[in-house]
């Protein structure tokens, strides 16, 4: 595959712009990865590819744009990605469908195909994931069905690369050949319609870009588009008539009022003949796939749920457990770099700004870098091998008593990684309610960039053995108060019909390492790039706002006050007090004083209120700020170099509860907020977020604050 | 009448009429569950709220009020 090499195509060569089309599930995205060197995210439930996404390469004499779009099940609008996919062949500009299909799953799979053909367009069919029809012994005579079908169809595998050279000769050959005539046959009754329809075209030297038989299928099809424009012809008036007819005819064939599940019903019939005709397959009757035996213990209508909580109770721990192990050495090369760096700068005010702003907040945030590895991992695993639409069906009972969807589940568990995914994901839900609830409340699944903030604090005030079931206990008790959340906004504001739930469980599949490895490394660089740019440079603004306006007079006080001290304690004691007194009067300090009162009676101090404000503009922020200001301010002495120690000295418990209950209920961050106005269709949503997110945080804390404070 | 929901586990039976219309109707032929097709029950979740079936070589699953949308016979 030497040859195939992502690049521009410069504009004087051939270009072949080419559509991938396929059901969801059967390795469109995979493929593509194979053919280019492109990272797309693949994953193993329906609704992946929300967007269509475009691939360069150069191949022979021609440059190759191709189109991946979005899984569909067959030519409705019945979700977005259909709507994306459907809007897109119609409409747009293209030379060439391949229509990508699961080889273990033909007859299925050839049911959009069926669509495709009756569009009048070239298509060429990959039947992809051969390798694993070869382990299945399903045999296709891929030279048979191309000359059944009228349309070239290739083996393929996008797993072992095998064929992926054929199928792009294929598709050249296609390209340059003139159109040949798909093949598709209808019952005689509609082949009667069809053929009445194109001799009355033909009668009148009807002029189009179709041929007739596609116009007179689309028109039985009741295809509105194919309607408009002849509407406006004169041959209409005497065309409708024989349409009505020909409609009650093929009606009455099938035995059923709806046109389009006659049709259904015809292209179903061509398909298993084909079917039958071109596989030949070993016949094993009452034995259960791989997958169902595994389904019969993971969906099992009693251990299913225990199961499912087990894993994630797993997840959590190994995210604390695993991720604490290298954090010392981080925490530590922070600090010696820190010092090492801050010998050499001789400007105080410099050196404070690099050593206590930069890489204090930045080394906050790094530290944290394990521990979200294993999350995503986690999430990664939970994807690609098809275990996330078992827990929808399990879970769908629960979440509908809540007046959430069963594939809610979907980006609600996104969200445990980050929101913005998890917010573009909620476009697999139809209705446009469910989708606005399910916005609504993925908020409340903690994110990634919250975790810092949880390990932090659970660090601080728990025991090492109790910190990962600490962690499990906040992650679980956000989703309940989600689900909370969802049955007062369902009651209220989202009241109306269910969206149905139908969805596709698909086969297990081992998740490949290369794939997991190519998701958890970009979502992990992007993570690091946020904290070396964005964080860095708040950490930079948080430094000069806790710094300014230099106030000379208190310094002075205070340096004198230490000069004539007498014995050491109670140097260093003034010293902490002159900085605490420096950090009360800088602009970040009137700020969080002037917030304060605000925040008071959730028990919170001025520097936890001035995090929290910090955080809104993403949740790594918090632990910086709370980096810089404690660093700056805090006492210095013995082991205070670390942050959680500095935490758990100057905060008290019930107050360190109602801080994470604040984390865990309030505003995403400021580049998921951004997401979810688009996703939401309006900015008057994300008011109503806003609104709705802050009040409860507020109400949950203050009574958690309060019921912590009875305790302790 | 007989409907999905009413089906046991492990029952084959054959869909006879989908009581249902619009983008519904739609959702359930994509998937293959239209007339003449045969159906196996795999799995209640908790509650019979959800149900899963074979068709083909698909597995679906269903909410209880969709599968009671679906007549069926015993084969």
């Amino acid at each position: 595959m030497n040859e195939v090499d992502p690049k521009a195509c410069p504009i004087t060569a051939n270009h072949i712009k080419v559509a991938l089309v396929g059901q969801p599930n059967v390795g469109k995205s995979m493929l593509i990865n194979s053919v280019s060197n492109a990272h797309l995210h693949v994953g193993n439930f329906s609704g992946v590819t929300v967007d269509k996404t475009e691939v360069l390469f150069d191949y022979g004499d021609y440059n190759f744009t191709v189109v991946d779009l979005p899984g569909t099940y067959s030519f409705t609008d019945y979700t977005i990605e259909e709507r994306v996919t459907h809007d897109y062949l119609c409409a747009e500009d293209y030379d060439i469908i391949i229509n990508v299909v699961d080889s273990t799953n033909l007859e299925k799979n050839l049911q959009l195909t069926s669509e495709l053909l009756t569009m009048s367009k070239k298509v060429v069919i990959a039947l992809n994931m051969s390798d694993e029809a070869d382990k299945e012994n399903i045999v296709i005579n891929a030279e048979y069905m191309s000359e059944l079908m009228g349309v070239p169809c290739v083996r393929v595998s996008a797993v072992t690369k095998e064929g992926i050279d054929t199928l792009i000769d294929a598709v050249i050959q296609k390209y340059e050949n003139p159109r040949n005539k798909p093949k598709l046959v209808f019952s005689e009754p509609v082949e009667e319609e069809i053929a009445q329809i194109v001799w009355y075209l033909d009668k009148h030297k009807f002029e189009s870009v179709n041929t007739y038989r596609n116009i007179a299928i689309n028109l039985l099809k009741n295809n509105k588009k194919t309607y408009a424009t002849l509407h406006d012809e004169p041959i209409w008036t005497e065309l409708q008539p024989i349409l009505i007819e020909a409609s009650k005819h093929i009606e009455l064939h099938h035995d059923s009022d709806d046109i389009k599940e006659a049709f259904a019903e015809e292209y179903a019939a061509f398909n298993r003949g084909v079917v039958a005709e071109v596989v030949q397959q070993e016949v094993r009757k009452n034995e259960r796939t791989l997958t169902e035996k595994i389904d019969s213990i993971l969906i099992h209508p009693i251990f299913g749920i225990p199961i499912f909580l087990f894993f994630m109770w797993s997840l959590f721990q190994l995210t604390f457990e695993v991720g604490a192990i290298p954090m010392e050495y981080i925490d530590a090369f922070f600090i010696w770099f820190g010092d090492t760096l801050g010998a050499t700068i001789g400007n105080d005010d410099i050196r404070s700004l690099i050593v206590d702003g930069i890489i204090g907040g930045v080394g906050a945030v790094v530290l944290f870098v394990p521990n979200i590895i294993i999350l995503f991992i986690g999430i990664a695993l939970l994807e690609s091998t098809g275990y996330m639409s078992r827990v929808a069906f399990l879970l769908d009972g629960f979440f509908h008593k809540f007046g959430l969807h069963g594939q809610s589940f979907i980006p609600l568990v996104t969200g445990f990684g980050c929101s913005i995914p998890a917010y573009m994901s909620a476009r697999i839900l139809k209705n446009d309610r469910d989708r606005l609830l399910t916005l609504f409340i993925i908020g409340f699944m903690s994110c990634g960039a919250r975790l810092p903030v949880y390990v932090l604090f659970a660090g601080a005030f728990f025991s090492p053995e109790m910190a990962g079931n600490i962690l499990f206990i906040i992650y679980i008790s956000g989703a309940l108060l989600g689900l909370g959340a969802a049955k007062i906004l369902k009651l209220t504001a989202f009241k109306g019909v269910d969206e149905p739930f139908v969805m596709e469980m698909p086969k297990y599949r081992l998740p490949s390492l290369k794939l997991i490895w190519h998701t958890v490394l970009t979502k992990t660089m992007m993570y690091l790039k946020k904290a070396g740019t964005y964080i860095a440079a708040a950490s930079m603004l948080i430094w000069f706002l806790s710094n300014y306006p230099h106030n000379l007079i208190l310094e002075e006080t205070y340096d004198t006050k230490i000069s004539i001290a007498q014995d050491a304690h109670q140097k260093i004691v003034l010293e902490h007090e002159r900085d605490e007194a420096l950090l009360e009067q800088s602009y970040l300090g009137s700020i969080g004083k002037f917030s304060e009162p605000i925040f008071a009676p959730l028990g919170f101090d001025w520097k936890m209120s001035v995090a929290l404000q910090t955080g809104l503009a993403a949740k790594e922020v918090v632990v910086s700020t709370l980096g810089v200001l404690y660093s700056l301010g805090g006492d210095v002495t013995q082991d205070s170099n670390s942050l959680m120690g500095a935490i758990s000295k100057n905060i008290s418990f019930a107050s360190a509860i109602a801080f994470i209950v604040v984390i865990m209920i309030y505003l995403p961050c400021l580049a998921a907020s951004v997401v979810f106005t688009r996703e939401a269709g309006h900015i008057k949503y994300f008011f109503y977020l806003l609104a709705f997110t802050s009040i409860a945080a507020y109400v949950m804390a203050f009574i958690a604050y309060n019921i912590a404070l009875f305790f302790t | 009448m007989k409907t999905l929901f009413d089906c046991h586990k492990a029952c084959i039976v054959k869909v006879i009429k989908l009581n249902t219309k619009g983008d519904l109707k739609q959702r359930l032929i994509s998937f293959g569950i239209m007339k003449e097709a045969l159906l196996e029950v795999l799995e209640h979740s908790p509650g019979k709220s959800t149900i899963e079936v074979k068709v083909g070589k698909m597995n679906i699953a269903l909410r209880a009020k969709e599968a009671q949308m679906i007549e069926v016979e015993k084969i």
